[in-house]
Formats: structure tokens, sequence, C-alpha cells
């Protein structure tokens, strides 16, 4: 199984690990039985991505998903980052192994769950 | 540097191999079967390597060895031909859950054709118990097949007690061989072996060749019928080159098996206890009845494929049991028979030492590899302080994800 250039340019330096103290927004999610769990911080400043970091635990195309998609929502605007899709990251890797779609693609899940987290607090 | 620690998977082909093979290509091309020069020497070279190999594995004669195309063929070729022979009346067989895939899914296949399979759990250490095979045999059983070594965790089973139970019930004793022969002495009276599969390239002899050991005067029906090769139990013109690689590869490991074993039981024993000096550690396999290459650790909060391919990053190429190397995406069922969680399961990994690996090679994977580890620890969601958590919505979302 071949992973393309960009996965393993991601994958083995891998852009802004790591956990933001204090953060706006948080998201985890991932399934620790198939091997994937991704933790997104964010900041945010006049509605958009100021600052992201992740934390991810799994494979190769895991963690290069997890990087692109902080390099993608980074500046975003909260809506934009919303619309981004699984599709657009593993377009952005140029694609990733069909097995791998699903499972290690849960980066902009646990995105916009920190979007979501954010927005709750923001409410309360 | 570049440190090739995979030698279960396969090894490379050793020099000396390689130079007897290469005049059975092009200049010594003749079919074995044939009586003139060419074909006289063919078979006198495929006679020659029959004997090594025969001598290797302490065959009484060489005439028990069946050349096929490796362990795959000689594991199908031994459930198939003994359990669907014309004349075996008796439908049941016993094997194990920690077993190659070539056993499990011939003893699958062999279910569907009316047989009854047992398969024997193991304990943590990955060892079968005798007691539960004694339970469970009985003059129905045809055969008996457990692996002499597991190729995962590398733990070694009382083959020979396993041999004799078999016998005692009148039923026939194979193992899989395949990560033993050449490794650690293997003789087929000693350790009650009426069937053994070995193959050729994991001791330094060419892929696609193989044999299976069958103990004078049992028949099984052939995988391969046709021109009758190999006295009938393996029909198909002789892959002369492979056969004499392996003969050659056998004389070798005869020469060189002992002090090999020593010299990589210590290689082995330096990774093992060094690696469990990182933290969050476990040895998988049994710590003494053990293969004498094999170094299997599971790392905590660690995912096997991130950590195979940053190792393959630095020079150092090792395999691991994670599901997420798999297609299928399904964790090593040996781990997971040994009672690994999958979470653990998803962090092994596996060294295995060869013929040409240096104390430089073994210093320099102490020194990298928990500093991998570290590395990706360091950037994992999933770690001590918040596995309870996790473990905790992964109970709420029994098989699919959680969330928080």
């Amino acid at each position: 199984m071949l992973y393309s250039k960009k996965v393993m340019e991601h994958f083995t330096k891998p852009k802004n690990v790591g956990v933001i103290e204090d953060p706006d927004g948080k998201g985890i999610v991932g399934n620790p039985k198939c091997g994937d769990t991704m933790e997104i911080t964010i900041k945010v400043k006049d509605d958009k991505i100021d600052d992201i970091k992740f934390r991810t635990f799994g494979c190769a195309s895991a963690i290069a998903t997890s990087s692109v998609t902080t390099v993608m929502a980074m500046g975003k605007s909260l809506d934009d980052a919303m619309k981004m899709t699984r599709n657009d990251v593993a377009q952005e890797l140029d694609g990733l192994p069909p097995h791998k779609m699903h499972c290690s693609n849960l980066a902009v899940d646990a995105l916009h769950k920190a979007i979501e987290n954010y927005r709750e607090n923001k409410k309360e | 540097m570049r440190v090739y620690m995979d030698h279960g998977a396969t090894t490379a082909v050793d020099p000396e191999v390689k130079k007897v093979m290469m005049r059975f290509f092009s200049d010594e091309f003749g079919n074995a079967s044939q009586m003139y020069e060419y074909g006289r020497n063919a078979a006198m070279a495929v006679q020659e390597a029959r004997e090594r190999v025969a001598k290797l594995i302490g065959a009484e004669q060489d005439r028990e060895i069946v050349f096929n195309s490796g362990g795959t063929e000689g594991d199908n070729t031994a459930l198939k031909g003994i359990l669907l022979g014309k004349k075996n009346k008796k439908k049941h067989m016993i094997t194990s859950v920690i077993e190659h895939p070539a056993i499990l899914r011939t003893a699958e296949f062999l279910e569907t054709q009316g047989i009854r399979v047992t398969y024997l759990p193991v304990d943590n250490f990955g060892l079968i118990s005798l007691e539960d095979l004694k339970k469970e045999i009985s003059s129905e059983t045809a055969l008996v097949s457990i692996m002499h070594a597991n190729n995962e965790i590398g733990t070694i089973e009382p083959i020979k007690e396993i041999g004799e139970i078999a016998h005692d019930a009148g039923a026939l004793f194979h193992t899989d061989a395949v990560q033993t022969v050449g490794k650690i002495p293997v003789d087929v009276k000693k350790l009650n072996i009426d069937l053994l599969s070995l193959s050729s390239h994991k001791f330094y002899g060419p892929k696609g060749v193989g044999a299976l050991y069958k103990r004078q005067g049992i028949r099984f029906e052939p995988l391969m019928h046709g021109g009758g090769h190999e006295k009938g139990y393996r029909s198909g013109t002789e892959n002369v080159s492979g056969i004499v690689g392996l003969g050659k590869a056998a004389e070798i490991a005869q020469k060189v098996l002992l002090k090999e074993k020593e010299k990589l039981t210590k290689m082995r024993d330096r990774i093992i206890d060094n690696m469990l000096k990182v933290e969050d550690t476990i040895l998988n396999g049994h710590r003494t009845k053990r293969l004498p290459h094999n170094a299997n650790i599971s790392f905590k909060y660690v995912e096997g494929e991130a950590l195979i391919l940053r190792l393959d990053a630095i020079g150092i190429y090792g395999s691991t049991g994670s599901a997420c190397s798999t297609k299928k995406l399904e964790a090593s069922h040996v781990l997971l028979a040994i009672g690994l969680r999958h979470e653990v399961a998803h962090g092994s990994l596996r060294l295995t030492l060869g013929r040409w690996n240096t104390d430089k090679e073994v210093d320099y994977v102490i020194k990298e590899v928990p500093r991998v580890i570290n590395e990706l620890r360091e950037m994992s969601a999933f770690r001590k302080e918040t596995e309870e958590y996790v473990m905790s919505l992964k109970d709420e979302h029994d098989d699919d994800h959680f969330e928080t």
C-alpha cells in the first residue's frame, strides 16, 4: 500500500502539532478500537481561526490528514471551516487509499466539533 | 544506516546460495524427468538438495521430503491431503487460534467440507495447554496441526508433547515449522512429527520454494495432480534452481545454526531489555520459550503503522500487528488471542533479527526506537492522562465512533 508524496510529507513533518492552552474551542473524535483518536484545539479572533493545533493517535494517514486539516483551516472564517469536508482533505493530500478514507480521515470532524464547542461556549 | 530487522517476513538470499543457483537457469536448465545428460544433472542436483533438507530436519530418508512452493502449500497439502484423503474416515482435526492464515483459512475451508475443527486457545504467552489438547482429542481425530513457533510473537510450542498426545490417540501430527527450520534445531523424530511444512525464504534461500516432510508410510491426497513428480505427491516440473537454493540454504543452516542462535539470542535480549525500559511497554510472547531472533513489544499510546513508517524514514525496517497496517483494518489475531486489548495491539512492533545484523545495528535500534516512540506519544491524543476518558467514551459507543 502506497501513500501519496503529500501524505508522507505531512506525516513525517506534521504542521501545528500540540495543544493550545486555554483554547476557545476543543474537539475530540475517534475510534480507539480502529486506532484513530484526534483532538483539535482552536483560538478564534474576529470569527476566524486565529490558531489551531492537533494531537492524533493513529496511522500515517491519520496524522497527515490532521496536519493538513490544520493548515487548511488556519485563517479561515468559522463558516468556511464548517464547510470543509473529508473529501477536501483527501484531495488536498492527492488522495488516500480507499480503506483509509473513513477511519483515518476524521480530523475535519474534530475541527467541526471544536468550532461547535466554541460557539456553545460563547452562548453561555 | 539501513537496518533490516524483518527476517520473520523474509530473508535475503545468502550469496553462497545464489552462487549455486545460477548454474541452473541457462546452463543446467534440463527437466529433471528426462534421462539424457541435462535431465540427469538436474535430477542429481535435486537429489542432493533433498538429502541436505532431510539431514537438516533429521528425516530418516530423503524420500520423506516433498518439494513444493513454500509454507502455504505445505500447510494446505497437509491439512487437505489428510482430512480429505480418499481413505480417511476420521472427520475431526485440532489446531490453535494463533496459527498462520495458511492453516486457519484452510481449516475454515475444511469446515465447509464436513470436517469438524477444534481451535485450541492459548494463554497470555501464546502457549497452548496440553490438558486442553487431551480433552479435545479422540479416536475421531485424524490430524493435530500446531505451529512449532509463532511467526508474530515467537512463542515456541511444546510440540514434542503435542506429538506424543496425538500419537497416543491415533492421530497424525503436522507442524508448521516455517519460522523454526534453519533457526533452531528441528528433529522430526525426536519431536514426534509426522508432517512438517518449511519454507526456503525464511532461512536465506530463494522465495517460491519449500518442502513438506512426510514420515515414511504416511499417504495423503496430493494438492497437485499431474505428471507424478515427487513420487506423485506433488506434480509439476521441479523448480530446479529453487530446490538447489533451498538445499544449499539447508546445508549452510546446518553448519551455522547453533552459533547463529546464540548470537541472535543475545541481540534479541538486548533489544527486549532496552525496549522494556521505555515507559508503558509490554513484551508480547514468552520471555524464554521464544525464537532466538524475535522481539515483539507493544508500546501503549502509539499506533504501529505510524511507528513502522517513522522507523522506515530513518532506515529501520520492522513490522507491526496493528489493524491500521492491513487492508482489512483488523488487528493481529495472535495479539488479540494472547489477551491484548485493541488499543494495545495497535502499538506492537516486531523486530526479527537475522544472519547479517550487527551489534552496531542493535545499538542504533535501541537508541532510535525510544526516540521515535517519544515523538509519536508527544503528538498522540490518546495518552495516559486521557486514557480513562477515551475508554469511557468507547464503552458508550460500543463499536462505532465516539465523540465529545
